[in-house]
Order: structure tokens, then sequence, then C-alpha cells
């Protein structure tokens, strides 16, 4: 049997929640380097999801087997974004076309 | 218990679900969202290719606003707290609190859904974005926002019916302090689709 959980954890782990949400909007709103910006708010977004799983989905108190199980996607699917990098890079007009409008504008 | 149930060689229906002992259902859960992480991953990693690779991708935050959909996020974790809530409640035998909490995690849900109808009326017919084609610049902008918001939206209608469901049988007193995994499961979805809109949100809003 699962054991039960109390609520105070629950609104711990909602407070959290809310007060990275906040924080992912503020880091959203100004511009700066977009490489910057992208881990930071995907660091946050991982750090919701896991909270997310950890607590609400119990993943925390289960078999650590289903735990790796519940990881495996996350894994696969950077593996996937990693095979995915050999056809971006064939994309030519990504570095060539933006070059020409910057120049043709300012000329 | 479950290793005598499991030396009756001749009872194979007792034997306990090797990593969730109180429930094979949750492990079939668990397998299921395993599976659905996948396809919003594969979603998601293609939409980071397709826009990686494209010269006049517009910026989503300026395009589409981030202030409706930072409140649909909002109201999805208060759902998820509801839905624990809920959870809590049936799991000590007080059914008013869980169908209260039950209730208003569907009524989260159908707010969501309503959200989304307006900002997508908003964006269809106001703004002229369309699957194929719109004013901001590459023309798979739209298609992918349409596909994932769309893939997640349908999402969030399953778990509004599933979780109806879940609140009708409770009604007739379906569930107790003994039996609740059914409870737990559904849980399981409901978390799972506020996880995977904390990504969208992320992915497609926000960077």
């Amino acid at each position: 049997m699962a054991e039960h959980h109390s609520e105070s954890l629950y609104m711990t782990i909602f407070y959290y929640l809310l007060a990275l949400t906040i924080l992912e909007i503020i880091a959203a709103l100004p511009n700066y380097a977009t490489w910057l910006k992208a881990s930071l708010l995907i660091a946050m977004a991982v750090g919701k999801a896991s909270l997310v799983a950890m607590f609400f989905m119990h993943l925390r108190f289960e078999r650590l087997t289903l735990g790796v199980i519940a990881f495996t996607p996350l894994v696969i699917c950077v593996f996937l974004v990693f095979m995915l990098t050999p056809d971006l890079g064939a994309i030519a007009h990504k570095t060539t076309v933006p070059a020409q409008h910057t120049t043709g504008a300012k000329h | 218990m479950s290793e005598a149930a499991a030396m009756h060689a001749g009872h194979a229906e007792s034997y306990e679900s090797p990593l969730t002992p109180e429930s094979w259902g949750k492990l079939g859960m668990w397998v299921f969202l395993v599976g659905d992480a996948m396809s919003f991953g594969t979603l998601l990693a293609g939409y980071g290719g397709i826009r990686y690779g494209s010269a006049d991708w517009p910026k989503p935050y300026e395009v589409l606003g981030i202030w409706l959909t930072a409140g649909m996020t909002f109201l999805l974790i208060v759902s998820s707290v509801w839905m624990v809530k809920g959870l809590a409640a049936i799991q000590r035998n007080d059914y008013a609190a869980f169908r209260k909490f039950i209730g208003l995690t569907i009524l989260g849900g159908v707010i969501f859904l309503s959200c989304q109808a307006y900002e997508w009326n908003k964006l269809i017919f106001h703004e002229g974005l369309g699957f194929t084609s719109n004013p901001y610049g590459a023309s798979l902008f739209g298609t992918t926002f349409f596909i994932i918001t769309g893939f997640h939206g349908m999402h969030v209608t399953g778990g509004v019916i599933y979780l109806l469901c879940i609140w009708l049988r409770g009604m007739t007193g379906a569930y107790s302090a003994n039996n609740y995994n059914s409870v737990e499961i559904a849980g399981l979805y409901w978390h799972f689709v506020d996880l995977v809109w904390i990504m969208v949100f992320t992915f497609v809003y926000l960077i």
C-alpha cells in the first residue's frame, strides 16, 4: 500500500511550482543571449516537471525501477535531439539568408 | 501475503505487479505515460529542429503573448494540487472533500480548455495565424503551434472526461480508504498532462 502523504508537502510543492513559474516569466521577458535564455528556461521547466513527477505523481515514494522507466523518455528525447543535429547542420540558408537581409537593409 | 498467493500456482491472477504492488493498473498507466511522453518529446524535438533550421521564425512571446498562457499554466498547477487533495480526501474516507476537489479539478480542466479555445479563436480569426501560413514569418510556425497545443488540448479533453467518470463513480460510493487505486491512476494521468504543459509552455511560448 502506498503511504498517505501529508497535504502540507503538496502545498510546499505548489509554492515551489508557483515561484518557478514566476521566475520563468521574469527570465523570458528581457532580451538577452538566446542560448542563455533557453538554458535557463529549460532548466527551470525540467525542475518543475521533476517536482510534479516526484511528488504529485509519487515517484519519490515508488520503487526505483519505476523511476528509471519514467526517466527513460527524457534520455531518449535528448538522444533524439542529437540525432537531428546532422540534419540541422545541412540547412545552408540558415546562415546565409539573414546575413544578406541585414546587409541589404543597411545599404 | 503476496508470496503466499504466488505460491499457489493455480491462482495466476493473484500475482502482484512487480513494480507497483498495490495495482497492475498503476503500472499500466505508467507504461502508457512513458509512451505518451515519447510522443510529446518527439513533437517538441521536431519543433526544435524545424525552428533551429528556420531563418525567419517569429518570436513566439511577441506573437502569441504569454500572459493568458501563464494564467493557464497556473490553472493547471492549481488543478494538480486539487487532484492530490482529492486523492488525500478519499484516502481518509472524506467523501464530501473528495467530490469537491475532484469537481474543482474538472472545472480547472474545463476553464483551461475554454482559455485555449479563446486563444485559438483569437489567433486564427483575428490575427491570421493559419495552419499553413501566417503573417509573421515561417509557415511551419502555425503548423507546429497547432499540432503541439492541439495534441495537448486533446489530452486535457481526455483527462476531463476521465475525471468526470471517476467523479460520477465516486458519487455511487465506488471508492474508499481501502479502494482508491482508480483515483490515484487517474491522478497520474492528470499530473502528466500538467507536466507536459510545463514543457509546452516553455518551448512553444517562452523561448
